[in-house]
């Protein structure tokens, strides 16, 4: 395809920046990009007025920006993740196996990434449900309910745990006594996952277009194929997403966990607590290992997400 | 009759927007709804279309009653403004959507949608998505999937509204050589006069939710009802209190049978026409007018700025408004 | 039909794992009146624990501002090699366990490490100590500031910018006068969404503060000790106290969140 005859005409427009579906595949795109093209979905419409960048002068204030990002990234964030991993490293990959196979921890990994997957399922179904409802219901109370999702996020995670523990603890009023056990793990990771998929979903769902409905209604599509094959395509990005970013969450959860789990290895320790004990007891290299499974484990999913998204971007 | 609406009301909330409508449209027609922004004219669409249920009234279509008959049982396709494409599906599948929800065979899908796919000129863009084609691309997306099912009345919702100057120029002649081609029962919804004329065989005039008139285009426009009717389908002037187009204004140098005197204040040319704006001393007063003519006109009578002349509406005229 | 059956299992999924438990830790506190609740927060070690909250969150909360502000120029305004890596990277601490930033902090400026050790030689303990804290807080914090202004900068452009240069007006003064006015909504929401996150965070401080009652105990902290401690009234209340907190964070971000589409 002439890319270099469909690039000016695309920036000519100021999309570049805001398109990525037109902009970051020039050689998908048609032929004759056309100047209506941008006028029709919405965020598109809007002029972009950010010029470049070319024509700011890369001197002085760059270098000293740049200079205290990079000492304050590595100072903080950098250099200490890298010694976790050099840390672990040092062990050779036997030694790394073996710190993570010990019956303890892999106990507590196993349980962490099969609970970390049941709840991240239970977020996509709950999460879409409750997007749903929030966006095409209404009932009175709704503005609360819809305030109310983003507690979890706000609320300290030890305050969280507590909380749980209150309710489903060993003198639970309403009689359903979960501490201690794993199914009260897997309520603390659903308490501190609940926003997620449904914040992922939800502007998706208000910008969904509507004419997309009504135009399957007219060609006949009842209620439930509308969803399934006009709705739900077009959510589906948004919930993987969600449902990813719900998963590493659970994956890395602690304070929430320490007070329902008990901390009872081999039962309901959890990865992350088991590596706090790891670290009281200073055996660092295991701890460092177990760090690195655990990093190794969410990076990958975010990773899954960024293709995901590239994916979503890619048909627009 | 294709589609008849007999005394439909609808209101959205306080605001009454189709009021006490009736409208006729022959079988095989290309009808335009022409009217002002908020007018009620996409309203009166979205009702024949089942998408806006109305709050008395009867929709008949094909002969039979489609009053409470939801949009997917009325056998008619919808293009909205805005394409409404199915960004998730390419545009063979946004195409054959219809044909699947019914459970065509595979092969007669294949068949059909190849066919409209030619007719609306994408057969190169069928795999493509969406989000590469342009908006005009995409409306004859749209229009090949309202047909694919073979509806019984087509009906489009501003079609070139969201499209540039140039595209809507070329789609306007091209859905009018479609329909010559289909012959469908064809309704669309427009606020651009021109648009309307050009394309339609009927154009059905609504104002305030009401019916203001409805006929052939050069009935509506040689015999306006009334003067938003004429106002509405092309420039106007006033001379003597009555309403005229101003290019049937005649300007004299000498008086005669019922002109006016009147000033040139001001000549402005625009290739062959001439815009040329005047004041007329009327019984009441001085009134600014303004008259279209052609170039060669102007060079005859040798009009110029200033100059002292006599107005009068052409004797033969037929349009024309007393409104004082 | 089936839209009251998704309303009615929607809002007993939420009643049961949200609201319910919020509500009661709220009754439970207030079971014998405000008096407890009041007694124990003003204890010695309730009021210190509040203290030490403060002064890391405080300290986090700058760092973080100031950073995020520099990052977000960088990222919006300027071109450089590595932007798009600066771009990822400014994300990596969301998916990290808490625990494990306590570990990676420890590695690098515990008293056995080079880094520590030479700072130990110079007077300054980190690790077990409030340098430590805020550090591990910072980690936590680091990306809300940078992409809460990052949208905002790119949506502004930089038109009003090269206008105020042409104007003679210099970087600092460019920034002073004509961006800070402009991201002043996203860098509140930025900054109370830090300080949420600062006063509330448990796992990473748990590990490197060394968890020492009455010198390195924060809220947080302290709602743990008192629980393992059976002093349920004194946990109880400081997590309500914690709970108002994040309310009201809540709040102010849904007050600052700049408005979709305006």
């Amino acid at each position: 395809m002439a890319t270099s005859e469909t690039t000016p005409d695309v920036s000519a427009e100021g999309v570049s920046q805001d398109a990525p579906s037109a902009g970051t595949a020039p050689d998908e795109t048609a032929h004759d990009v056309p100047r209506d093209m941008t006028k029709r979905d919405g965020s598109a419409g809007r002029p972009r007025r950010f010029t470049g960048t070319g024509r700011w002068p890369v001197g002085d204030g760059t270098a000293i920006g740049l200079g205290t990002v990079t000492i304050f990234l590595s100072a903080v964030v950098l250099i200490p993740l890298g010694a976790v991993i050099w840390k672990s490293a040092e062990q050779g990959p036997g030694g790394f196996w073996d710190a993570i196979t010990t019956p303890d921890a892999w106990a507590a990994l196993k349980l962490t990434v099969i609970a970390s997957l049941f709840v991240a399922l239970v977020n996509l179904v709950m999460g879409t449900l409750i997007a749903w409802v929030l966006v095409r219901d209404s009932f009175p109370g709704k503005g609360v309910v819809d305030l109310l999702i983003d507690l979890p996020f706000a609320l300290p995670t030890i305050v969280a745990g507590l909380v749980l523990l209150t309710l489903y603890g060993t003198d639970s009023p309403v009689g359903i006594t979960l501490a201690y056990t794993r199914i009260g793990v897997v309520v603390a990771l659903l308490f501190v996952t609940l926003p997620f998929v449904v914040r992922t979903v939800q502007p998706v769902l208000l910008e969904l277009d509507k004419e997309m409905e009504q135009a399957a209604a007219s060609l006949g599509a009842g209620n439930w194929t509308i969803f399934r094959r006009i709705i739900l395509p077009n959510l589906v990005p948004a919930m993987l997403a969600g449902t990813a970013l719900a998963f590493t969450r659970a994956v890395a959860e602690f304070g929430s966990t320490v007070l329902i789990s008990g901390n009872v290895p081999f039962k309901t320790q959890v990865a992350a607590v088991h590596l706090f004990g790891q670290i009281e007891s200073d055996n660092t290299a295991a701890a460092a290992a177990i760090s690195t499974a655990l990093l190794t484990l969410s990076l990958l999913v975010l990773l899954a997400i960024d293709l995901l998204r590239r994916w979503g971007a890619r048909r627009g | 009759m294709a589609i008849e609406i007999r005394g439909v009301n609808k209101s959205f909330g306080d605001a009454a927007v189709l009021r006490d409508v009736s409208v006729d449209v022959t079988s095989g027609s290309l009808t335009a709804l022409l009217g002002p922004s908020g007018g009620g004219k996409s309203t009166l669409l979205r009702v024949i279309a089942g998408l806006e249920r109305p709050d008395s009234g009867q929709v008949v279509i094909s002969g039979r009653d489609a009053t409470r008959l939801p949009p997917q049982r009325r056998d008619v396709g919808f293009v909205f403004q805005h394409y409404a494409a199915f960004k998730h599906m390419t545009v063979f599948e946004n195409v054959a959507f219809g044909l699947r929800i019914r459970k065509r065979p595979k092969d007669e899908i294949k068949k059909r949608v190849g066919e409209l796919l030619d007719l609306v000129h994408l057969d190169q863009f069928a795999e493509r998505y969406p989000a590469q084609l342009s908006g005009g691309q995409r409306q004859r997306m749209a229009l090949a999937r309202a047909l694919a099912v073979d509806p019984e009345v087509l009906l489009l919702d501003e079609p070139f509204g969201a499209l540039d100057a140039q595209v809507r120029k070329e789609l306007r002649a091209w859905l009018r050589r479609l329909h010559d081609e289909v012959h469908v029962t064809t309704v669309f919804v427009t606020h651009d006069q021109e648009e309307a004329i050009e394309v339609a065989d009927t154009i059905v005039l609504l104002a305030d939710g009401v019916v203001q008139q409805q006929g052939a285009p050069a009935e509506i426009y040689d015999n306006p009802a009334s003067p938003f009717v004429m106002r509405f389908l092309g420039p106007v002037t006033e001379i003597d209190g009555r309403l005229i187009r101003p290019h049937d204004v005649e300007i004299r140098t000498e008086p005669g049978e019922g002109t006016s005197p009147a000033v040139i204040t001001r000549v402005v040319r625009l290739g062959f026409e001439v815009r040329v704006e005047f004041t007329v001393r009327g019984a009441e007063g001085e009134q600014a007018a303004w008259a279209q003519l052609t170039r060669e006109t102007v060079e005859r009578i040798a009009i110029e700025e200033g100059a002292e002349v006599h107005v009068r509406p052409r004797p033969a005229i037929k349009h024309s408004i007393q409104i004082a | 039909m089936v839209k009251h059956v998704l309303r009615v299992i929607v809002l007993i999924y939420l009643l049961f794992l949200l609201i319910l438990p919020v509500a009661l830790i709220g009754w439970r506190t207030f079971g014998d009146g405000p008096g407890p609740f009041i007694d124990a927060l003003t204890t010695h070690s309730a009021l210190h624990a509040f203290q030490v909250t403060l002064v890391v969150a405080g300290w986090a909360v700058v760092l973080n501002t100031v950073f995020g502000v520099v990052a977000a120029l960088l990222l919006a305004r300027h071109e450089f090699p590595g932007k798009r890596l600066l771009n990822a990277l400014i994300d990596l601490p969301l998916a990290v366990s808490p625990v494990v930033v306590g570990l990676a902090l420890i590695l690098v400026y515990g008293t056995f490490s080079p880094v520590g050790g030479w700072f130990e030689g110079r007077g300054i303990q980190i690790i077990f100590s409030t340098p430590g804290m805020v550090l591990a807080t910072v980690f936590v914090c680091l990306p809300l500031v940078v992409r809460s202004i990052v949208p905002v900068l790119e949506e502004l452009g930089d038109e009003q910018e090269q206008a105020a240069r042409t104007l003679g007006a210099g970087g600092w003064q460019t920034f002073r006068r004509v961006t800070l006015p402009s991201i002043r909504a996203a860098l509140g929401y930025g900054i109370v969404l830090s300080l949420a996150r600062a006063l509330g965070e448990y796992g990473a401080v748990a590990v490197v503060s060394g968890r020492t009652v009455d010198e390195t105990q924060t809220l947080t902290l302290f709602v743990e000790e008192r629980f393992e401690n059976f002093d349920v009234q004194a946990s109880y209340s400081a997590a309500l106290a914690l709970a108002v907190l994040a309310v009201a964070g809540l709040l102010a971000t849904k007050l600052l969140r700049p408005r979709d589409g305006s």
